[in-house]
């Protein structure tokens, strides 16, 4: 029948128009791989000359000496750095995931109506804080504080920068096991009431065990939130080269090293392609981390929704 | 028969404490933040002023006003969402209306949540890369605003896709069942219902593109230019970086200005994440349906 149109064959205006709608919107969405791919090969573009050239494995993760502008032998060990990062991110978890765990879990199984959500309201403003504000905070208020109470010489050190970091850290970790805690099924909930449990038991014996992906990947992203600070950390740490021994030790960050650096490189030199071999390693390691949160959030979303089908499905043989 | 035994009373009372405890560990986390925002009120509240705002920075940026960085962030923030926006909405769109549920949609995911976790100071070392010395932009507005275009996509990606998702479905198959395309749909239904929640994002977007550092202090932000950007191939001030300078580089600067920096710099922050938060309550109150 050549003389009839087939409905789903209307190749007017309004097809193409939708077609050409469709290529964009994916372009949009691809330019997200894109970028993501982008961010990799550019780095690598800028640091490969080091990492082929200088790179020295064992140097690079075995030696605490981080002397890139020395005349005669610079040396690149990013121990101190690593060392560095590591204990300042390490004592703003110790900080901070109690807290945000504790916070969560009050604002989502105890808060009802408006405190509820003037908590979650306030807790979406503590994130907006820039770091280069926190960084302030740190340097202003946080370091005469610190060497009062302390009576140390210096108060730029591990535990500022720990503590600075744990409150930035907290409210991102504070909302998304505030969502995994919201994601288990109130059956699960009244199921437990039926049997007598009160709040607190129905927390700690049935919503905490089924929502325990969801809070690891929440206290992943703070890792990963912790490990990238950049301002915040340069300011607040005190920013010299140290394996710590105590929190009131300086240190210095792996981020911090290279904002700190960067503008001091000619475009490539050996420091140069150094500063970017620190940002492949940041760029990995955080990659590595978001990668496994998403892989814990995925594996909790997919337990809930089998074990909540279940009894429907019995119930209708 | 209903009377509480010993063991129920003691399960209440542990209860309680509980709650007490995790109400006081919530408090501990707004609590600081709280204390923090007052002292930079009393210590910066007294450097702002309109000739603080509004002035040029003197004598190596110890004494005189803002006005070049205030302006600066504000070119860098258009720049970076027009920039942006349409990529972040056509993703939006794509991810909410078209993705079927594949390996490319969960790629992209992936590739947003990364977006979003990709250090910022990673970031910066790709804006110089790729935009200042790949693409020849050289230090300046348009490489620091692509750069910030970049970093803050996932914002713009995930406010407009939640509020895509937020239209029923019902909406759309109306729509089709009229014979209308996707695009006709979307455009007509989709968009006008949501448009006000995309607003919200890019508000959003606005509060965390004014405040970051990182990626803008070696691809376009200056320490120190006493005139405004002609044009988004110049180099400029930034509030957040002349945060940084002031605090930490430059010797004799007087304590209230940093304070009053930070001050003016937390308020714009807090400010658009305040209308953001607003208008998100205000919409949830009006919605139809």
């Amino acid at each position: 029948m050549p003389e009839v149109a087939h409905a789903a064959d209307r190749r007017d205006a309004a097809w193409w128009i939708d077609r050409a709608v469709q290529i964009l919107v994916l372009a949009g969405g691809l330019s997200a791989i894109v970028f993501i791919a982008g961010i990799f090969v550019f780095i690598t573009r800028e640091g490969a000359g080091f990492v082929f050239d200088r790179f020295d494995f064992r140097e690079f993760f075995g030696s605490p000496r981080w002397t890139p502008t020395s005349s005669h032998n610079p040396t690149y060990g990013a121990l101190a750095l690593i060392a560095g990062t590591a204990s300042v991110t390490g004592l703003a978890m110790l900080v901070s995931v109690p807290f945000s765990l504790g916070a969560a879990i009050y604002i989502g199984e105890f808060a009802t109506g408006r405190v509820r959500e003037t908590l979650k309201v306030l807790v979406e403003l503590l994130a907006a804080i820039p770091s280069v504000v926190w960084g302030f905070i740190g340097l202003s208020i946080m370091n005469p504080l610190i060497i009062q109470v302390f009576d140390v010489p210096v108060g730029l050190n591990v535990l500022n920068a720990g503590v600075i970091l744990g409150l930035m850290a907290a409210p991102i970790m504070t909302t998304i096991a505030e969502d995994a805690l919201k994601a288990v099924p109130d059956t699960y909930r009244e199921a437990a009431e039926a049997m007598g449990a009160t709040r607190w038991q129905v927390t700690f014996k049935v919503v905490l065990p089924a929502a325990r992906n969801g809070l690891v990947a929440a206290t992943l992203l703070g890792v990963g939130r912790g490990f990238g600070e950049t301002m915040a950390v340069l300011m607040a740490s005190g920013h010299s080269i140290n394996l710590p021994t105590s929190p009131f030790d300086s240190v210095r960050a792996l981020t911090a090293t290279i904002a700190a650096e960067l503008g001091e490189t000619a475009a490539g030199s050996d420091h140069y392609g150094a500063l970017f071999t620190l940002g492949i390693f940041l760029f990995l390691v955080t990659f590595a981390i978001n990668f496994a949160a998403d892989v814990f959030v995925r594996g909790g979303q997919r337990k809930h929704r089998r074990r909540g089908r279940r009894p429907a499905a019995s119930a209708n043989p | 028969m209903f009377e509480a035994t010993a063991q129920n009373r003691r399960n209440l009372k542990v209860e309680g404490l509980f709650r007490l405890l995790f109400l006081w560990m919530t408090c501990m986390l707004i609590l600081p933040v709280a204390l923090i925002l007052g002292v930079l009120i009393v210590r910066g509240g007294p450097a702002i002023s309109w000739e603080f705002l509004f002035t040029q920075p003197l004598n190596n940026m110890t004494a005189g006003g803002i006005l070049p960085a205030l302006v600066g962030t504000v070119w860098l923030v258009v720049v970076a969402l027009i920039a942006s926006v349409p990529v972040g909405v056509a993703a939006a769109l794509y991810l909410s209306e078209y993705a079927p549920d594949n390996r490319l949609t969960r790629a992209i995911n992936l590739a947003i949540i990364n977006l979003a976790g990709v250090p910022s100071i990673v970031h910066a070392l790709f804006g110089l890369g790729a935009f200042v010395i790949f693409f020849r932009f050289g230090t300046s507005i348009l490489a620091a605003s692509l750069t910030l275009a970049v970093m803050t996509l996932p914002v713009v990606i995930v406010a407009t896709r939640e509020s895509l998702q937020t239209v029923p479905l019902a909406f759309r198959e109306a729509c089709w069942n009229m014979g209308a395309t996707r695009w006709q749909t979307i455009r007509k239904i989709v968009l006008p219902n949501s448009i006000s929640g995309i607003l919200t994002g890019v508000i959003l977007e606005v509060s965390r593109t004014s405040g970051e550092t990182a990626p803008i202090m070696f691809t376009g932000a200056a320490f120190f230019l006493p005139f405004l950007p002609q044009g988004v191939l110049d180099q400029t001030m930034a509030m957040s970086l002349h945060l940084f300078v002031i605090s930490t580089q430059v010797p004799d600067v007087p304590e209230h200005m940093p304070f009053g920096v930070a001050l003016v710099l937390i308020s714009m922050v807090l400010a658009m994440n305040g209308i953001s938060i607003a208008f998100r309550v205000y919409l949830r109150g009006r919605k139809k349906w």
